[in-house]
């Protein structure tokens, strides 16, 4: 018994049923296993690993740079910026704020500087529920092609303090 | 030593020794009372959530957030581990606790780093969450207390060594360990290695909230914060499949079918849970794809093999157990008569069912880099782990306390017909909590989030209103739950205090 010590030999040999369990189950995590890693290679649902060291201030400076030359609007006090695609293009986080607003265009290929300049931040794309890290210290690069157009949200998921819940930015695909 | 000093069980034969009694007595009504502070926090914050009730003020609702998550996930748990340590490494053996001043120690350290973690959080001074992620700076006090509370459980955990080694001398055991106290030493040994990541981190952590390092980098932190955050899971994991194992031999006299299969699955969890951890950095930055897929893909299956392996062993111990009872009619005879009367075996079922479908597999699922991105801090995670540490863990330690309330305090449970119905209760709330957390998180609701309607933001965005749906499956879900819980702690603390004293030889 679990409670008790064991036989003298208990290392015994597994009946049938055991080994078709530990078989199956063996087939199935060696499925699982491979599956991952090839899916990295065949798939499109990879996160990025494109990564930078980067200090606030630069960061803070490349955005500016872009929002200086791209600006094409406001909305609530945000600059909606409406960038060229073979330049980069920069989403600063920081408590709490998504700044600035992009514009881009549907069927280009954008890279997408994401950092924070202050604490850890969530980057949520919403409704396609799109989600990953903005570290201060870190530039994350994503390469990314809408294929949709319309307006979307990004709401932070990292908590960052009181007003976490107020942090939500917004982006538009033309 | 005076042989006055041991008893033996009326109820379950077993040979307890007074210093083993008092330790896993303390260390119970400590688990006990911090499941009653978390799980109280779990409520408000879970009322706050419920979009239709909206309770707390904002800053209220992260710091009982963080107050839950360190009462529920580390004080409760960790307390009741520290109780089955003793009780695999002494009384299954029939042995004592060995230096017993050493398990007082860690008792008072974990006591106090507890008190410590409380009273900050509770004074607003670290509102931080559970992952307290840097740069946010929360008091030094608070870094300490986590470190008080961590070296308490270290030398807790150390313990089970000391005790079963001079077992051994003594004639405890003559050459292995039963199964139950088998699991323990693999939680034990998970244990020391996922608190050694902690020291590692929490250590410069407390030096740079007080000035003394000017800088932490987070993604070193996230990455040696998850050796700690995620392993020590794994130490709940092999608690709670130790306690299955346990629990099908007190309650149907169930004998692990082959020993070495549930062994090795043991050793699996030891040798390759801890690679899988990582799968929380998988939508980081910094660290490469390869790297994330081999550090969370690679091993994780043959961790979760051990999961499967269990799956197998308890129920079919279970079954040749009933089975020789003499319930051997048709296929499932066995299981219609099983005793599903008591509490201790309802429990553990659920519990196995529970963390299977709702924790283990949504686990394996979030935890690959393609569905991490789509996943990552939403509330599917936290529907995840409440699947796995309240559906699992918990109804698991909760079964089990209605075998050591009899057990180790002498005492009859009181209310037994309530006592009976609380693990389906409690594990029907949280798997309806679980199942709607986890559907809202599909539709990209985030975790940790005051108010998903985002009042005061300068863009507004609303979700699928389906969610709506989801997010109040969780609200009744977790307010059945919490129903289930208050019942667990009276019956708990009432039948401590004013249970029925049980005869002994």
């Amino acid at each position: 018994m679990a409670i008790h010590e064991p036989e003298r030999i208990w290392w015994n040999p597994l009946s049938k049923d055991e080994r078709v369990w530990v078989g199956v189950a063996l087939i199935w995590m060696l499925v699982s296993f491979i599956f991952m890693p090839v899916y990295h290679l065949v798939g499109s649902q990879n996160p990025p690993s494109t990564t930078y060291s980067v200090k606030a201030d630069d960061f803070d400076k490349l955005v500016e740079g872009m929002v200086g030359k791209y600006k094409v609007g406001e909305e609530n006090g945000f600059p909606v910026v409406h960038p060229d695609p073979s330049e980069p293009v920069f989403i600063r986080a920081s408590m709490w704020q998504w700044y600035p607003i992009l514009e881009l265009e549907k069927g280009k290929t954008y890279k997408v500087h994401l950092s924070s300049i202050d604490i850890q931040h969530g980057f949520s794309l919403q409704p396609i529920n799109m989600n990953l890290m903005a570290l201060p210290g870190y530039d994350y690069v994503i390469k990314l092609t809408p294929t949709s157009t319309g307006e979307f949200h990004i709401v932070c998921n990292e908590y960052c303090g009181v007003g976490h819940h107020t942090m939500v930015g917004k982006m538009y695909v033309k | 030593m005076a042989n006055t000093d041991f008893r033996t069980c009326s109820l379950s034969g077993l040979k307890i020794h007074r210093s083993s009694e008092l330790l896993i007595r303390w260390n119970l009504i400590a688990a006990f009372a911090t499941l009653a502070v978390g799980g109280l926090m779990g409520l408000l914050v879970l009322l706050t959530r419920w979009p239709s009730v909206h309770l707390l003020p904002v800053e209220h609702y992260y710091r009982f957030l963080t107050a839950h998550g360190l009462d529920a996930l580390l004080a409760w748990i960790i307390f009741f581990e520290i109780a089955l340590v003793h009780f695999t490494s002494a009384v299954l053996l029939g042995t004592r606790s060995y230096v017993t001043w050493l398990g007082w120690v860690a008792f008072a350290l974990m006591l106090i780093g507890g008190a410590l973690i409380n009273t900050i959080v509770v004074l607003g001074r670290a509102d931080v969450m559970f992952t307290s992620y840097v740069p946010l700076k929360a008091d030094p006090l608070y870094y300490l207390g986590v470190i008080l509370f961590a070296v308490g459980a270290l030398i807790g955990f150390i313990h089970f060594f000391i005790n079963i080694v001079l077992s051994k001398r003594d004639g405890g055991f003559k050459r292995s360990l039963p199964l139950g106290s088998f699991g323990l030493a693999a939680a034990s040994i998970i244990g020391i290695l996922t608190l050694a990541h902690g020291a590692a981190i929490f250590l410069p952590t407390l030096l740079w909230s007080m000035d003394v390092i000017p800088t932490i980098d987070p993604s070193a932190y996230r990455l040696v914060f998850w050796g700690l955050g995620h392993s020590s899971q794994q130490i709940n994991v092999c608690a709670m499949v130790a306690v299955w194992y346990m629990t099908s031999a007190f309650v149907v006299g169930g004998k692990p079918v082959n020993e070495k299969l549930s062994r090795t699955a043991f050793v699996l969890y030891i040798l390759f849970i801890n690679l899988a951890s990582e799968h929380h950095l998988l939508v980081d930055p910094v660290l490469s794809s390869w790297h994330k897929v081999v550090n969370t893909s690679y091993m994780m299956h043959l961790a979760v093999l051990a999961s499967m392996i269990h799956a197998f062993a308890i129920p079919a111990s279970m079954e040749v157990a009933l089975r020789k009872q003499g319930y051997t009619r048709g296929l499932f005879e066995w299981l219609k008569k099983a005793p599903w009367g008591n509490p201790a075996f309802s429990g553990v079922i659920i519990s196995i069912v529970l963390f299977g479908f709702l924790g283990g597999i949504t686990g394996v699922i979030f935890g690959t880099e393609q569905f991490a991105i789509i996943r990552h801090n939403t509330f599917a995670i936290t529907g995840h782990f409440h699947g796995t540490v309240v559906a699992g863990t918990t109804i698991a330690f909760m079964a089990f306390t209605y075998l050591l309330i009899p057990f180790i305090f002498k005492r009859e449970l009181i209310w037994k017909g309530f006592a009976s119905i609380q693990p389906w209760l409690y594990g029907a709330g949280v798997a309806t909590l679980s199942i709607g957390m986890m559907s809202a998180g599909s539709f990209g609701v985030p975790r940790r989030h005051y108010d998903i309607t985002f009042s005061g933001a300068p863009f507004s965005f609303t979700f699928d209103p389906a969610i709506d749906m989801f997010m109040s499956m969780m609200g009744v879900g977790g307010v059945l739950a919490a129903a289930g819980g208050f019942l667990f702690i009276l019956i708990a603390f009432g039948s401590i205090i004013f249970g029925k004293k049980m005869e002994q030889r």
